[in-house]
């Protein structure tokens, strides 16, 4: 299994007592809590300790698109990308991702991405995400289109990289007469693209089709909900008459590795209750804006996901739930051994950085995951893993 | 009032229909077809139709803003073969009617705009709706809830199966999702309307502020407003027995 480091790029500073009088850390939390004075201070350290990650030999190192939250500081995430490309070598810079819905140029992120493709030298993974219900609030992006808009904006960028240019593209969304890329991604065809997803089973199916064979990551959600959609996957492939390998699945999860088990427990508590109880924090109409789904998974959603989701506000619920692993080395590694072995993913996105983690933390955790877990870590589901190389 | 249903160019609608005379025809608000319009009804026939894609319809292809809408709408005209109609809409449903009108009033006799969306003004904006619950809303739009008629209307909205609900919710984020349930384009056309028209506001609007009347009052050429003061959004709730006589007085005298 592939270990990538994933990073949002929190606000750290957030005075957690907005949850007295605000209902969301998204889109309608005032900015008056966000210090200005501070935003310097946490870019250099969150491009920081990405960096430290390429260093320590991750294998790949993730940014991501969140607009008007204290979630994340990265609405353009491929500025971060750029800046990566500058202080990172080795590692895979994986945009996960850009939300392909919100933007009304598509063209735009083939050309940024194609961009950094040739700035890193090849390294780039292209996330394509339809971005989280907050989103469309953020964007004033009408999110009944939020499907049609993704898939013909998918359309467009891979046309865009692999089609030779110029030709016109005519869609409901979007219309381009020339489309004419320079430059070109410098993998060919075009970079690996992921699609991080919360388990819709629509996404599973497209994702899962024999003309993409995408990689498939769940990300946040309780180790349930994972395996049941990565089941799905295999299952789409298989219907599809080819056998899913475990680099077509990632699985990311918020981690806390400490000397002891005790330790981890003290040191994260705080930190991942934070993010899953005010990070995360957004009323149900928020989370999923009309026509943002059919009614029928709506109406699944609020039955399913949003009863684990408000029952797991402690550090003990959210690692029982499998949406947190935190322990010492050894706990760790049985636990990742236990789950790899449960899901078959061949990717594994840590993030090792969560929501108030501060800067001393997050180092012991990057360099104690990176000596007492990776090693092992790659050692997990490999035979499928070498086969799975031709494939992808 | 009577369920019904009615084809237009292939399209299934449900409709509730009452009464016998002048053709009323009623454009639905937020909450979907089965709104109070009985004292409509008197001396009248309405016609109530749901708007496609609320309900149990799915949001058509062809249904991208507003202005569908409208031409949808003058299409049931053409199909029923409906005329000298006094057209009714409520919120969303009042929208609808200001958009068709700008765009004919052929088939029209009277125009009634019951706290219509559609136009702002700069210094007050529509409610999110969006944002807020479904029960929030449906609160949110009398003035005061414990009032027999709006208590009674409330229990009846939050009774709604949840499907309908989220159905309906999203059909009207279609239409009104960017920009928020108006088109700044609205105010240019409405010098169009050369039909007799009534505006009806609840002072007390906590969904389409009162004070959204001035672009039609100000643009429909002999517009006339009446306000009502201790009334939220839902006036034909809340002073059904007032909006319904003065519709009644409105449409007798509205003469080509």
């Amino acid at each position: 299994m592939k270990s990538f480091f994933f990073h949002l790029m929190p606000y750290g500073h957030l005075d957690l007592s907005y949850a007295d009088k605000h209902n969301s850390a998204w889109a309608t939390l005032p900015n008056a809590y966000f210090d200005a004075g501070l935003g310097s201070h946490y870019y250099e350290r969150y491009i920081r300790e990405l960096t430290l990650a390429d260093e320590l030999g991750f294998d790949g190192i993730c940014v991501n698109e969140h607009h008007q939250t204290a979630y994340g500081l990265m609405p353009a995430p491929n500025l971060i990308a750029a800046a990566l490309t500058r202080t990172t070598k080795r590692a895979r810079i994986a945009v996960l991702g850009r939300a392909l819905p919100l933007v009304h140029s598509p063209v735009a992120i083939a050309e940024e991405l194609a961009m950094l493709d040739q700035m890193s030298g090849g390294r780039v993974i292209a996330g394509f995400v339809r971005g989280v219900g907050a989103e469309y609030y953020a964007n004033a992006i009408n999110p009944t289109h939020s499907h049609t808009r993704f898939y013909e904006a998918h359309d467009l960028i891979l046309q865009a990289w692999t089609k030779p240019g110029p030709f016109p593209f005519r869609g409901r969304h979007f219309e381009f007469e020339y489309v004419n890329l320079w430059p070109k991604p410098l993998q060919q065809p075009h970079p690996p693209v992921w699609l991080p997803s919360q388990g819709s089973s629509e996404t599973v199916e497209w994702g899962a089709a024999p003309e993409r064979k995408y990689t498939y990551l769940q990300t946040f959600s309780p180790l349930e909900l994972a395996r049941k959609a990565f089941d799905y996957y295999r299952e789409v492939a298989e219907r599809s008459g080819y056998t899913a390998q475990p680099a077509q699945l990632g699985w990311a999860v918020p981690m806390y590795v400490a000397e002891t088990d005790e330790a981890a427990r003290r040191e994260a508590r705080p930190h991942m209750e934070a993010f899953f109880t005010k990070f995360l924090r957004m009323p149900l109409e928020m989370r999923l804006p009309p026509g943002y789904s059919s009614v029928g998974s709506i109406k699944r959603m609020i039955e399913q996901r949003y009863r684990i989701r408000s029952a797991a506000t402690t550090l003990e619920a959210l690692m029982d739930f499998g949406m947190v692993v935190c322990g010492s080395p050894a706990t760790v590694r049985q636990r990742l051994a236990d789950i790899q072995q449960q899901l078959g993913v061949g990717t594994l996105i840590a993030m090792l950085q969560i929501a108030t983690l501060p800067a001393d933390l997050t180092e012991k955790n990057l360099r104690l995951f990176a000596a007492e877990v990776m090693p092992f870590v790659r050692g997990l589901g490999t035979d499928a893993a070498a086969k799975a190389e031709a494939v992808v | 009032m009577q369920q019904a249903t009615i084809e237009v160019r292939g399209r299934t609608l449900r409709c509730l229909q009452a009464g016998g005379g002048p053709t009323v025809l009623y454009l639905h608000g937020f909450g979907g077809l089965a709104e109070s319009l009985q004292q409509l009804s008197e001396g009248h026939r309405v016609l109530a139709p749901e708007h496609p894609g609320f309900g149990e319809s799915a949001i058509p292809d062809w249904m991208m803003g507003v202005s569908d809408l409208a031409f949808f709408y003058l299409d049931l005209i053409e199909a029923l073969d409906l005329d000298a109609i006094h057209l009714v809409g409520h919120a969303v449903g009042g929208w609808i009617a200001a958009e068709l009108a700008i765009r004919s009033t052929a088939r029209l006799r009277s125009l009634a705009l019951l706290a219509p969306a559609g136009a702002v003004v700069p210094e007050v904006s529509i409610a999110d709706v969006f944002l807020t619950s479904a029960a929030d809303l449906v609160r949110q739009q009398v003035h005061d809830a414990h009032a027999p008629a709006a208590a009674a209307w409330i229990e009846a909205e939050l009774a709604k199966p949840i499907e309908h609900v989220l159905q309906n919710r999203a059909a009207l984020a279609r239409i009104g999702w960017c920009p928020r349930l108006h088109n700044p384009q609205l105010p240019y056309w409405l010098h169009r309307i050369d039909v007799p028209t009534l505006i009806a506001w609840g002072r007390e609007d906590r969904v389409v502020p009162f004070a959204c009347h001035r672009p039609y009052l100000d643009n429909i050429a002999g517009a006339e407003l009446m306000a009502l003061p201790d009334a939220g959004h839902a006036l034909h709730v809340e002073r059904a027995e007032a909006v319904a006589q003065r519709l009644g007085a409105f449409h007798a005298g509205a003469l080509r």
